[in-house]
């Protein structure tokens, strides 16, 4: 697999959230704004970028029978330095974010690609996949939660387009409608899918 | 890679020291920056919950007990205090309180800076339902206890321990707010003396 195909796998045609199906609970739990979604999207992809290149660096002294010890430990170390980081830089983010944040440990997607991938595969390769998931769930989670926020609450990215007085549908802030939202996103991801023959 | 248990205890060991040893170092890059932007927060958690002041609170900052007490005044008069209070008694510890009293020890409005709560029960002490019933009251009248306890606080359903703690925290500035700033302000003197003696005993 190339490298550009190594990329673009996290993407579109193993998509996370759209067809792996992994780490769905920040998916339904914080897509409530557009923000929300960007920022615990870019939280996990620096996450996924920094523990698929620390793994892929020490995947030879990594003993098999204590594995998933090492990389959770590893990804462990990775959540606790995005953690700070927004604490430091961005805390609105953060506190609106909050215990989901740390949860980022886990994400089975985290740990999936260490597995999957980083333990076998070379440093560059192991970034480039981290990358790609990490936008390919970052683009999910974006698309759900401005679905969502639009529906709502009438605004994008916290611009109001509705009057306030206007009636929303509350339902879809609430998590009934993360269920829906994303149920219906994969319908018509899975109708685009089958008419591109991906 | 073959497992022997001498290979699985020396690369746990190294990589976990690795792993702290690059996590201190982050810790001490991003210190400071967080010490400021949770000052930057408890700042404006003062502005919010003092009534109108043409003083400045943050710079005429007291320390009692443990207690951060912001005053406001308008020309010259005390109008109220802001409290950064805190309680031990939460169901996972600690949280932070700011409590805004006028000047007669009514409150205000009260800010939640810190709190580690469960999320969906006690962490709802954060939402308006639950810590806007306090605004207006003053706790002479207003008994500071949960209704099960015989006071007059709505707890939140199922979750008493953090509704009592939120009670303890609130208290204690009513209490320290009320003795070293209403009772004494028959002189500038006795208050600053009192306070001195506090400051004193404090640590």
């Amino acid at each position: 697999m190339s490298n550009f195909k190594v990329f673009t796998n996290g993407i579109i045609k193993e998509n996370p959230t759209f067809v792996m199906v992994l780490g769905t609970c920040p998916v339904l739990a914080i897509t409530t704004t557009g923000f929300n979604g960007v920022g615990m999207g870019l939280a996990t992809a620096f996450v996924l970028v920094l523990s698929n290149i620390i793994i892929s660096i020490l995947k030879n002294y990594i003993p098999d029978k204590v594995r998933i010890a090492v990389f959770i430990t590893i990804i462990a170390t990775c959540v606790s330095v995005v953690e700070l980081l927004m604490k430091a830089y961005t805390p609105e983010l953060y506190k609106s974010l909050g215990i989901f944040i740390p949860l980022i440990v886990v994400n089975c997607l985290v740990l999936g690609r260490a597995e999957a991938f980083a333990q076998k595969r070379g440093v560059w390769a192991s970034a480039l996949d981290g990358l790609g998931m990490g936008l390919g769930f970052t683009l999910a989670l974006t698309l759900i939660s401005i679905v969502r926020e639009i529906l709502g609450n009438g605004s994008i990215f916290g611009f109001p387009f509705l009057p306030a007085e206007a009636d929303k549908i509350l339902l879809f802030i609430l998590p009934p409608g993360a269920f829906l939202t994303y149920g219906l996103l994969f319908a018509v991801m899975n109708a685009l899918k089958r008419k591109a023959n991906i | 890679m073959e497992s022997t248990l001498k290979n699985m205890v020396l690369s746990l060991t190294l990589i976990s020291m690795a792993m702290v040893a690059g996590l201190g170092f982050v810790y001490e890059l991003t210190k400071d920056t967080i010490a400021k932007a949770e000052k930057q927060k408890e700042v404006s958690a003062v502005k919010d919950v003092l009534p109108s002041f043409d003083n400045n609170p943050i710079a005429e900052m007291k320390e009692i007990d443990g207690l951060t007490f912001y005053p406001a005044k308008k020309n010259g008069q005390s109008v109220g205090c802001a409290v950064k209070t805190f309680t031990n008694k939460a169901f996972s510890g600690r949280f932070d309180l700011m409590v805004g009293f006028l000047a007669d020890g009514t409150i205000k409005t009260i800010v939640v800076l810190e709190q580690k709560e469960t999320p969906g029960l006690g962490a709802k002490m954060t939402e308006p339902k639950f810590k806007n019933q306090f605004n207006g009251k003053n706790p002479a009248q207003f008994s500071l206890l949960v209704k099960k306890d015989g006071g007059k606080v709505d707890a939140i359903s199922a979750a008493t321990i953090s509704s009592r703690a939120f009670c303890d925290g609130v208290q204690k500035a009513y209490d320290l707010y009320m003795k070293n700033f209403v009772h004494s302000t028959s002189g500038e003197a006795a208050k600053s003396d009192s306070t001195a003696v506090k400051g004193g005993t404090h640590e």
